[in-house]
């Protein structure tokens, strides 16, 4: 029997006992729409995390370091490479070399230093680090309060929530240490901060011993610098509800300026000390360089070619790797009890049918006689059961939709009350629309194939026999 | 035995040929012979009554020619092809083209219309969808049914239920039509309507008619030939000219 035949006949049968067959259907959708339902909240859930952490910048960000950062030496298990004092400087042209590398974003100097700011007369010491314009996606800054940089060279500061208490003097009840940003955003957005730094500045005639003393490999050794302490003015635009304590890569700091203002400034860094000897060129040294990678599954190239290059690397990419793990485990588990109901469901397919053998005994003997094969009867139980398990797979993903999207708002009320942003628990892929419907196609045609053999191999004359 | 098997290598055109068939069911302990040990041939466009008393083992006979049983012993030949030999779906492709057959209780789908019924051995046949519709209005045309065609079988009186279940035993051109007791459900005056279009069929379209009845006036009346059975047993078989005639039935009317 051709297809088209085989469905309009079984549908046919299928609305002649509508109830039944609708009740079972229901069933299967229950089923489908538990598996999706399941499904679909590990979905999310990963997304979610996966979300949060690309935003947190640690799972697409490789920290480089010099070999010469003696804080990071032996941590490296790298035996080959040269003792830290011959390797290369992490300077701007290793920087540049390394953003031109395939597949980097950007990569950024970490510039952060201790210095002191003064706001009503009072000084505070803090560390002050530079932000890259990209950080503003960065999901610290999501509960922001103000806004930020509005440019990258512009005299602006965000602040840390914690920096902001105590510049308005206030002290954390230790019980009570959940203080709303927006009641300390309001005294301070606009005010001005003043921040004292100490700027390098080249001398213009270098002492003429120190010239010997000096590494003599080097051509540039000539230049020298002085210390100046220097004021600038910055205009709080923003209270971040970040802690400062976090392993939030580029934002361990209290206070944050632009990156590019921070650079201008020559701000003296602890590694100009160590470069003392050599670093006194106009060339800027770093103590580390983030670097931003437009793919997390390309972290570990990009590792391989800075190591080359003769720099330290770290990353957080083990910890994906686990995730991700414990992602496809809880994504089985959930898929088992979600099959569960589908399995009870396909019973039900089972049940249904057997009925309808015995309900349509007499139907199946005419058909057979009048020239009917087995097969053709096969196929049109087959066809029914068929029919049953993708209407109710299509219900069923209706369905499931639907609960998930309760449970989203549902959730996202519940957040709202909590003052957290909304989000998204419930993600249901297309794929998981199209492998759900197939499953419980496939599934209902595992639960058709006793029923159909069964109406295939009926006797014609038995069956012809019973009125 | 030795004559019957003169008659049927006698007869070339021979469309059906029994040998020796045996139907026996187990009941329990007790072994039921249905069908015991029948030799007979029919010839193609032949008219053969089928008479027998209930149990007789008419209707056992009539299942075996159409494929819905398989002999327990002995051999059914059609067109010169062992049915005892088919495989299921061979029978299947042989009762779907080379049978029609009609029922006592009509046995219409109840759930689709007549035309619907109609077209299913087409369905079976897959024949396209587009000839499908000419074709069953040809066939209810020729019953005289093309009126009702929409209508659902509980809404048609019994004469023209078997009008349908005819349509339906002639849509796929059969050579074979092979009728249960056609007239058992019907009064005499829709059952004589029925005679005459089986008659009609044997002599237009060239059909071998098989028909199973009980009643001895109405193989009489329009078969040419009248086997009787009796006990799964070949008991007697008559030839009756006088159906060989065109114009017998309102005679035979009267006569009753």
């Amino acid at each position: 029997m051709k297809l088209v035949d085989l469905t309009e006949l079984a549908v046919r049968n299928l609305r002649e006992s509508i109830l039944r067959n609708s009740l079972t259907t229901v069933g299967i959708s229950v089923g489908v729409a538990s598996l999706v339902a399941m499904l679909s909240l590990g979905i999310g859930l990963q997304q979610l995390a996966s979300r949060r952490l690309m935003k947190s910048g640690l799972f697409d960000t490789v920290v480089v370091t010099s070999r010469r950062d003696l804080r990071n030496f032996g941590r490296e298990e790298n035996a080959t490479a040269p003792p830290p004092g011959e390797s290369k400087i992490l300077d701007e042209t290793a920087r540049q070399e390394i953003e031109r590398l395939p597949n980097v974003l950007e990569a950024y100097p970490d510039i952060r230093f201790p210095t002191t700011l003064v706001y009503d007369d009072k000084t505070h010491l803090t560390m002050v680090a530079g932000l890259p314009a990209s950080a503003k996606s960065n999901d610290a800054f999501e509960t922001l309060q103000g806004q930020f940089f509005s440019s990258d060279t512009a005299h602006e500061a965000v602040i840390q929530k914690v920096f902001a208490e105590e510049l308005l003097g206030r002290t954390r009840k230790p019980g009570l240490d959940e203080t709303n940003v927006r009641e300390l955003a309001g005294p301070l957005l606009g005010k001005e901060l003043t921040m004292r730094y100490a700027q390098r500045e080249s001398s213009a005639a270098p002492p003429g011993p120190m010239k010997d003393a000096a590494s003599p490999d080097e051509g540039d050794t000539g230049a020298a610098y002085s210390v100046v302490p220097r004021e600038l003015t910055l205009k709080i635009v923003g209270v971040a509800d970040l802690d400062p304590e976090s392993m939030r890569g580029p934002t361990r700091a209290r206070v944050f300026l632009p990156l590019t203002l921070a650079e201008s400034l020559h701000i003296m860094l602890p590694t100009d000390l160590r470069e003392v000897s050599r670093g006194a060129g106009d060339q800027p040294v770093y103590s580390s360089v983030n670097v931003r990678v437009k793919d997390p599954a390309q972290i570990r190239a990009i590792e391989d070619a800075i190591k080359k290059m003769g720099f330290n690397t770290f990353s957080i990419l083990d910890a994906t790797r686990s995730l991700q793990q414990f992602f496809a485990v809880l994504d089985l588990f959930l898929g088992i009890f979600g099959s569960l109901a589908l399995a009870v469901a396909s019973i039900g397919i089972v049940n249904t049918l057997v009925m309808a053998i015995l309900e349509r005994r007499r139907e199946i003997g005419i058909m057979k006689a009048i020239g009917a094969s087995d097969g053709d009867v096969q196929k049109l139980f087959f066809a029914e059961a068929g029919a049953m398990g993708i209407l109710g797979g299509i219900a069923g993903v209706a369905l499931g939709w639907a609960i998930g999207q309760a449970i989203n708002l549902g959730t996202n009320v519940y957040l709202k009350r909590q003052a957290l942003p909304p989000e998204h628990f419930w993600m249901v892929p297309m794929w998981l629309v199209g492998a759900a419907i197939v499953f419980a196609f496939v599934v209902s045609l595992a639960a058709g194939l006793y029923p159909a053999r069964r109406a295939a191999r009926l006797d014609p004359v038995q069956a012809l026999r019973y009125e | 035995m030795t004559g019957a098997t003169a008659t049927i290598s006698a007869n070339g055109g021979s469309a059906i040929q029994l040998q020796q068939l045996c139907r026996h069911y187990r009941m329990g302990e007790t072994l039921i012979r249905a069908v015991d040990g029948v030799s007979l041939s029919v010839r193609a466009g032949e008219f053969v009554a089928l008479l027998g008393s209930s149990g007789s083992g008419k209707s056992s006979v009539l299942n075996l020619i159409a494929g819905l049983d398989r002999p327990t012993a002995g051999s059914v030949v059609v067109h010169g092809r062992d049915l005892a030999k088919m495989s299921r779906e061979e029978l299947a492709h042989y009762r779907l083209h080379t049978v029609g057959m009609v029922f006592q209780s009509f046995n219409l789908i109840p759930s689709m219309t007549v035309a619907e019924n109609v077209e299913l051995p087409m369905r079976f046949a897959e024949v396209d969808r587009g000839k499908r519709d000419g074709l069953a209005r040809e066939a209810l045309t020729r019953v005289g049914l093309q009126a009702r065609m929409h209508h659902r079988p509980s809404e048609l009186s019994g004469g023209e239920q078997q009008r349908a279940a005819l349509a339906r035993a002639l849509i796929n051109r059969p050579q074979l039509l092979l009728a249960d007791e056609p007239t058992g459900n019907l009064d005499s005056h829709t059952g004589t309507e029925i005679m005459n279009m089986l008659r009609d069929f044997n002599r237009q379209l060239g059909m071998t008619v098989v028909m199973v009845t009980h009643e001895r006036a109405l193989a009489e009346r329009y078969a040419q030939r009248m086997i009787f059975l009796a006990d799964g047993k070949l008991v007697g078989d008559e030839a009756n000219p006088a159906a060989s005639g065109m114009d017998l039935p309102r005679v035979e009317a009267g006569r009753q």
